[in-house]
């Protein structure tokens, strides 16, 4: 019984947790809005906290209820309607941050979100059904109000109360088995959810113990490396491994990036397989107080020994020559800490004390250099190979939210909504060439508003430039076009399987 | 005696007017697909349910203490002999019908069914009838010999393709990783199932299979799992079912009282506060000021908590929720804990902390959003939910620590004996982390004791919630100044 103690531990918890002290904190969001007695659970929350739950390092799970007319009061608090050009660019720096000003946010939602396109991804059918109609849409307001279970008939619905409330940012849930607006309609049992998208976030608070060129909500390209190295490993295993095929990777708006995996297997595993995939992809474990935080099984399960190689491409550059984590005499305990022979250690230390200034590569390369002269007798070569091993795996392998992934009701902001502290939009990354997209053209809100008008200027009214869509004329375009693709092909596929499905039962009808 | 025939009624429902006959018992791991439509007595009814109802419960109290695998057997099986009998065909021969070995069967069959009845009705009673019944069925199929489980996987057909020669060979590279573990097979000539993976979600979570386009390839050595999965899934389809069939039992009021008293007596040990400890300190009485001097009473994962939440005047979410509802536990009211995270996160300021903190300390006491009162985190609950990330200091130091840090902290708290250090590194290697925690706190409080001649009480139970660490520690404090007041007089 090899794997006993994963499954009682596992058993152990879902018994013990009695319904008031179940734990986790999803769960608990969960529960207390569906028994928030005033009809809109709606609540505070610090903005830049929502708007990546990781951004600051404190998860907030938290609102208050609001009446009817305060939430009125929030969403009509921005001017209803209002010209369409000419907004100065220093008003938008005073306020919010680079960019993110209420009649900007208006004017994007209004001629630039792809409203259609994102209700063809959640529908996946060219008419809405109930993937679509029972899914929570949930908002953040310009005043930090939280608004959840929301839904949506049609996009056009959907388009015109994001215009209404124009919220500062908005979340995608899972299908429930009803519509979210009639939760306290229909009997408890009743309203539960089905399906969502299986998600994955991965963010840079996750590196800061390792990363050395930003700390904080900072990047530079240095650091996005992480996250373009991390967006490889786990594509090719959702692909490989897992079979998905509709992999959806967007930029996170500041400093990270999220997955959500669109195939209708993957949309329907229940907790307990998202757990088993998100614990499969996740190698990096271990809090404050746990030295080595990768602990593999040897030999290396074919998953991990696919990831190191693809690692080992990048190791070089991205840890030893741009985050150069050892090079200061009093970082290298950190390196020591992770390799066994204490013998070897030492040398090593006493070599690395005489030069003050010694590059993390070369001090990379005095490991197998002073092992191979022989200064350690009890040296283990196999041992000192898969403990280098897992110093790779410890620097690069992507650090996973896992509780994200875990549940089928977790929130994950929408594709395209703009980050309120940057400005820029959260675009869809190529997974095909992760390495090319940089986070600082991501264009923000403001660049694109100026770019229509800069267009419309120079292209005067003309026929030509009135049949282009807005987002046509900005640099959004390739990001808009891409999600497009990617809709097309999720949504071929399921007309296919359910095409089939019909053929099936229509054949069996027959019969 | 008057014995009333009941038929049972949910049958009747189902079947209609078929014919009441006795089954078939070919041996006797049963997955309890098909329902028992015989007749019994309303004795029989209820005292085999009861007797049944005692295996799940010590079952599920030995999954509540965290006991492995081994220990939960051992515990178990006596109790098996006892009230649950099932005999293999080997040892005593199948006689004919009506012989012991049937109805041994037929009371394991039957006492299944009844329960399921009585524990279709909650989430949560679903649940935790799931599980014990699959540890049952676990210990059960480990127990029985290899021809009893291949009747059993010949009986159930369910769906696995077996890897042909070929693939298995172009696969060689990738499957051989996992054969080294495997216990009985050897290497080369293990067999290996195809499954989609989602039927088997553990072996995925602990990357024990390999895994391509969406298919694990399962070594024979590891159908444990599989079965168990089967079973357990099997189940819970089952009991819903059951569930929405049970309004419409149109039942007398015979069966459902029994089975509301049956469901009554699977309750989950939970920690109570004791009043005598806090009784002392008053609910409520502890002051925000006094938490730093309660410290020493305190488990190591708090203390851990508590002095980097000293140390960085800052705590992320689950060291807050953690710590936060411990220290609800031990007596902070509400306005004392506001107090208490207010001076201890020094450097935010107050708006930021009104904002960001003060809604989930006010929400941990019930006094926001769907008004719960929430209880202490259990080490059941501390063992599994989310493990701490970088920079996080919440979990188990006895499971998240590394070994050199967990003996540093450890001798921190001045247990500077080899032989219980190496005490707590064998426990944690066996992952006994409440064994661990409970060495630690005997070697704490026997110096203490010592000097008083209070014994701390050798072959205690061990610790299964922080608060009760704390209130044990509590308690003895007490003992120590009540012998030394009187040996002072």
């Amino acid at each position: 019984m090899p794997h006993f103690e994963g499954d009682i531990e596992k058993i152990g918890m879902e018994e013990s947790s009695s319904p008031q002290s179940s734990s986790s904190a999803v769960h608990e969001l969960e529960r207390d809005a569906a028994e928030a007695s005033s009809p809109p659970a709606v609540g505070v929350h610090d903005a830049a906290n929502l708007n990546d739950m990781n951004d600051n390092d404190d998860r907030q799970f938290e609102f208050e209820e609001f009446t009817e007319e305060e939430i009125e009061a929030a969403a009509t608090s921005v001017p209803e309607s209002r010209p369409s050009v000419n907004i100065p660019p220093h008003s938008a720096i005073q306020s919010a941050g680079p960019g993110a000003t209420p009649e900007l946010m208006e004017m994007f939602y209004q001629r630039l979100f792809p409203f259609k396109a994102l209700f063809q991804w959640l529908n996946h059918f060219p008419s809405p059904t109930s993937s679509f109609t029972n899914r929570e849409i949930a908002f953040t307001l310009q005043n930090d109000a939280y608004l959840r279970y929301q839904s949506f008939p049609t996009y056009d619905a959907m388009k015109k109360e994001v215009i209404r409330l124009n919220p500062s940012r908005f979340e995608i849930g899972p299908v429930y088995s009803a519509n979210p607006r009639d939760r306290k309609i229909v009997r408890k049992a009743a309203f539960r959810p089905l399906e969502k998208e299986l998600v994955f976030d991965i963010d840079m608070t996750d590196y800061d113990e390792i990363r050395t060129c930003c700390s904080g909500t900072k990047i530079c390209n240095k650091c996005w490396n992480f996250i373009t190295v991390a967006i490889k490993v786990l594509d090719v295993a959702l692909r490989v491994d897992f079979g998905f095929k509709h992999v959806l990777w967007v930029y996170s708006g500041r400093r990270g990036a999220h997955a959500w995996v669109c195939d209708k297997r993957a949309r329907e595993l229940d907790d307990a397989k998202r757990r088993a995939v998100a614990s499969y992809l996740e190698l990096v474990r271990g809090g404050a107080q746990s030295n080595k935080k990768v602990n593999l099984k040897r030999p290396l399960h074919p998953m991990v020994t696919r990831s190191l190689n693809i690692l080992r491409e990048s190791f070089s550059s991205t840890i030893l020559v741009d985050q150069d984590p050892w090079r200061a005499p009093e970082h290298v305990d950190k390196l020591l800490k992770l390799l066994p022979d204490k013998a070897l250690n030492q040398e090593l230390k006493k070599r690395w004390e005489t030069t003050s200034d010694q590059s993390s590569a070369s001090k990379w390369a005095d490991i197998d250099s002073l092992a191979q002269q022989g200064v350690s007798k009890s040296l283990d070569a196999k041992e000192l190979k898969e403990a280098k091993q897992d110093v790779v795996l410890e620097y690069l392998y992507p650090r996973l939210d896992a509780e994200v992934s875990k549940h089928l009701n977790h929130l994950l902001k929408s594709p395209f909504c703009i980050h309120p502290g940057t400005g820029r939009v959260c675009v869809p990354i190529n997974s095909a060439r992760p390495e090319t997209f940089d986070p600082m053209d991501v264009p923000t809100v403001s660049q694109l508003i100026d770019e229509i008008d800069e267009y419309d200027a120079t292209h005067g009214t003309s026929e030509s430039s009135e049949k282009l869509a807005d987002y046509e004329k900005t640099s959004l375009k390739p990001y808009v076009e891409y999600f497009h693709r990617f809709v097309s092909d999720l949504m071929k596929e399921e007309m296919k399987e359910k095409r089939q499905l019909d053929q099936e039962n229509g054949e069996s009808l027959d019969f | 005696m008057f014995r009333t025939q009941k038929r049972r009624a949910l049958e009747r429902t189902n079947f209609g007017k078929e014919v009441v006959r006795e089954q078939d018992y070919p041996d006797r791991l049963n997955m309890y697909l098909i329902p028992p439509l015989a007749e019994i007595t309303l004795d029989q009814f209820e005292e085999w349910a009861l007797d049944r109802l005692r295996i799940l419960s010590e079952i599920e109290t030995c999954l509540f203490r965290n006991r492995n695998m081994k220990m939960t057997e051992q515990t178990v099986k006596p109790l098996l002999e006892q009230y649950l009998a099932l005999s293999p065909n080997s040892v005593s021969g199948r006689v004919s019908k009506g012989s012991q070995l049937d109805d041994e069967r037929k009371k394991d069959h039957y006492s299944h069914f009844i329960l399921r009845l009585a524990f279709c009705r909650t989430d949560d009673l679903r649940r935790r009838f799931v599980k014990a019944e699959t540890v049952l069925f676990r210990i059960r199929y480990t127990s029985a010999d290899i021809t009893e489980q291949h009747a059993l996987l010949a009986r159930y057909n369910f769906g696995w393709t077996p890897v042909s020669d070929d693939e298995k060979r172009s696969l060689q590279e990738f499957l051989s990783f996992s054969s080294s573990e495997s216990t009985y097979a050897t290497s080369s000539g293990e067999s290996y199932f195809k499954v989609p993976f989602e039927r088997v979600p553990e072996l995925i979570e602990s990357r024990k299979v390999f895994l391509k386009d969406g298919v694990a390839y399962v070594p024979a050595s590891q159908q444990l799992s599989l079965i168990l999965n089967e079973f357990s899934e099997k189940l819970e389809r089952a009991l819903e079912v059951t569930a929405r069939a049970l309004p419409r039992l149109d039942e007398d009021d015979r069966l459902l009282p029994i089975l509301a008293h049956l469901s009554k007596g699977f309750v989950a040990p939970e920690y109570i506060p004791d009043n005598s400890t806090t009784g002392a300190l008053g609910h409520g009485v502890v002051r925000a000021a006094q938490v730093d001097s309660l410290v020493p009473h305190f488990p190591l994962c708090m203390r851990t908590l508590h002095s980097a939440l000293r140390r960085d005047s800052h705590l992320r979410y689950f060291g807050r929720q953690q710590y936060g509802l411990f220290l609800k536990g031990i007596g902070l009211s509400v306005e004392e804990a506001l107090t208490f995270w207010r001076t201890s996160f020094s450097k935010c300021t107050d708006e930021k902390f009104s904002k960001e903190y003060r809604y989930n300390i006010r929400h941990n006491y019930g006094l926001e959003g769907n008004r719960r009162n929430y209880k202490p985190r259990s080490c059941a609950q501390i063992l599994t939910d989310a493990a701490p990330g970088a920079n996080e200091h919440h979990g188990c130091p006895y499971r998240h620590f590394s070994e050199d840090n967990l003996v540093a902290a450890i001798q921190g708290l001045g247990v500077s004996d080899q032989g219980v250090l190496r005490g707590v590194r064998d426990d944690v290697r066996n992952k006994q982390y409440h064994v661990a925690c409970t060495r630690v706190f005997e070697a704490t409080h026997k110096a203490v004791g010592a000097k008083s001649a209070v014994g701390v009480g050798v072959g205690m139970e061990s610790i299964t919630h922080p608060n009760l660490y704390f209130d044990r520690s509590m308690q003895f404090a007490k003992q120590v100044e009540t012998v030394e007041n009187e040996s002072g007089k």
